[in-house]
């Protein structure tokens, strides 16, 4: 239970993917912009990370690691990945229109993001079980999505900042970013 | 060897199993897409501006095509061109869009208006006016800082040197996202068939309205006497012209000729006949 618990907090805090292994960027400038956006994306997100993680262990240890394959774990995951966030878009879209008004322009962002890919990757590297890969996959995507509505509600407020010309926008977003960053350094070291 | 036929048969294997799990769900999960929803989309105008109550363009042809209830003239920039083409594309009657366009109710210009303070902080109207109503002496005037100018989506607003944002007529569209943006509801929509304007905002009683501006509504009540068929009352210390009466029985105005400070005027310069040509939007 207890390495259960550290590994959660180490994923949403200590090694959140956006802000200590700066993965996942480009989500996190784009949608940064609004709230809601943000929470719409950070729950996408975490959804299509853990159930991802969970499809990657199960052909990882079934398939790749008995024939000796191990090597194109990163390819198979792309391929499974991709064909995977396709799959639950369709599902979405017939079975929950309203949650796909909400998800679908994320999806498909999603689809090809790197942090979708890293996180199933990490697992099988530090060859997590099936419980701890879910619980890794589960920190990981609230940690980015913590990140991403902390950005979000920053950069509100930034608007109504007076910022010199030549840093308006994205110029800003990224300084602001770095300082988050920064912060989070912080918590280094706390397991 | 062995594992190069391994490598072989697992990616085309799970490549198989993909592909045809996708194509089963495609098949199961489909959707059917009315192809007239973008037709129409490409006959909006595409400012995204909401006026006609949905999130979009988008989001509106999708409600007009789907809903036969949804009529063809909501949207408000597109005017009667774009009610006529959706209403045939659609296959509905087409009502007349009254055309509207953006009317700012305030003239008090920085040299007519009075200022309570010197304002020093966040250049937006919505910041301003929340510190003492505003700088302005008149608290229900323009703040003049152009939220207004930043939410036009067709580029037809400036904000002027004197401190009122200008609207050009010829390019406003009445969509109604600077009535929206401004924190005062200085900025209202009016037919452009309209007679006459009241240029104020004030609620102010008259002996403070007139302290503050120069050019404020003061209530006087003098244009409601000299309008013969009953179209003006004082609200709230404030002319308000009852558009409908206005346009359908009045034939001369003659209600704004005797106010004292001129805040009621003949809207002669709003009434420019526009073309559907200019609508695309600008961003």
């Amino acid at each position: 239970m207890r390495e259960y618990l550290a590994l959660f907090i180490g994923s949403v805090i200590v090694n959140n993917f956006v802000l200590t292994r700066f993965l996942g960027l480009c989500i996190f400038f784009g949608v940064s912009k609004s709230l809601n956006a943000s929470l719409g994306m950070g729950m996408a997100v975490t959804s299509v990370i853990t159930l991802s993680s969970i499809l990657a262990w199960v052909v990882y240890h079934f398939v790749l690691l008995p024939y000796g394959l191990t090597f194109m774990t990163t390819i198979v995951f792309v391929i499974l990945i991709a064909s995977f966030v396709q799959l639950l878009e369709l599902i979405i879209k017939k079975q929950a229109p309203a949650l796909y008004n909400m998800w679908g322009i994320y999806l498909v962002l999603i689809a090809t993001n790197c942090i979708v890919l890293s996180v199933p990757i990490l697992s099988v590297e530090s060859n997590y079980g099936f419980g701890m890969s879910v619980v890794f996959a589960i920190g990981s995507g609230l940690g980015f999505a913590l990140a991403l509505v902390l950005m979000a509600s920053l950069r509100e407020k930034l608007v109504y900042a007076d910022v010199p010309k030549a840093l308006e926008g994205s110029g800003v977003a990224f300084i602001v970013a770095g300082m988050l960053s920064l912060a989070f350094l912080g918590f280094s070291g706390m397991i | 060897m062995y594992t190069a036929i391994m490598v072989l048969v697992v990616m085309v294997g799970i490549g198989a199993v993909f592909g045809f799990i996708l194509a089963l769900a495609n098949k199961k999960f489909s959707m059917e897409v009315n192809p007239l929803i973008h037709i129409v989309e490409d006959a909006l105008p595409k400012g995204q501006c909401g006026a006609c109550g949905y999130a979009g363009c988008m989001a509106y042809a999708e409600a007009v095509v789907l809903n036969q209830e949804v009529p063809p003239n909501l949207c408000v920039p597109g005017k009667d061109a774009v009610a006529k083409a959706v209403a045939e594309l659609t296959g509905k009657v087409a009502e007349q869009v009254e055309p509207r366009v953006a009317h700012i109710r305030c003239r008090g210009t920085v040299d007519k208006a009075t200022s309570s303070y010197s304002y020093n902080g966040i250049e937006d109207c919505a910041a301003a006016s929340l510190v003492q109503g505003g700088p302005k002496g008149c608290k229900n005037g323009c703040v003049g800082f152009g939220n207004c100018v930043g939410s036009c989506p067709f580029g037809a607003m400036t904000m002027g040197d004197k401190g009122l944002p200008i609207v050009d007529m010829k390019k406003c569209t009445g969509c109604g996202a600077c009535e929206a943006a401004c924190p005062k509801k200085v900025i209202q929509m009016i037919s452009t068939n309209a007679h006459v304007k009241v240029d104020c905002n004030s609620k102010d009683k008259g002996a403070v309205a007139r302290k503050v501006c120069t050019v404020a509504c003061i209530g006087c009540g003098i244009c409601v006497k000299n309008c013969s068929h009953g179209a003006i009352e004082v609200k709230d210390n404030l002319a308000v012209v009852d558009s409908k009466i206005c346009v359908e029985k009045c034939s001369e105005a003659t209600c704004f000729a005797k106010c004292p400070t001129g805040a009621i005027n003949i809207a002669s310069q709003i009434q420019v006949v526009q073309s559907a040509t200019n609508l695309k939007a600008t961003v």
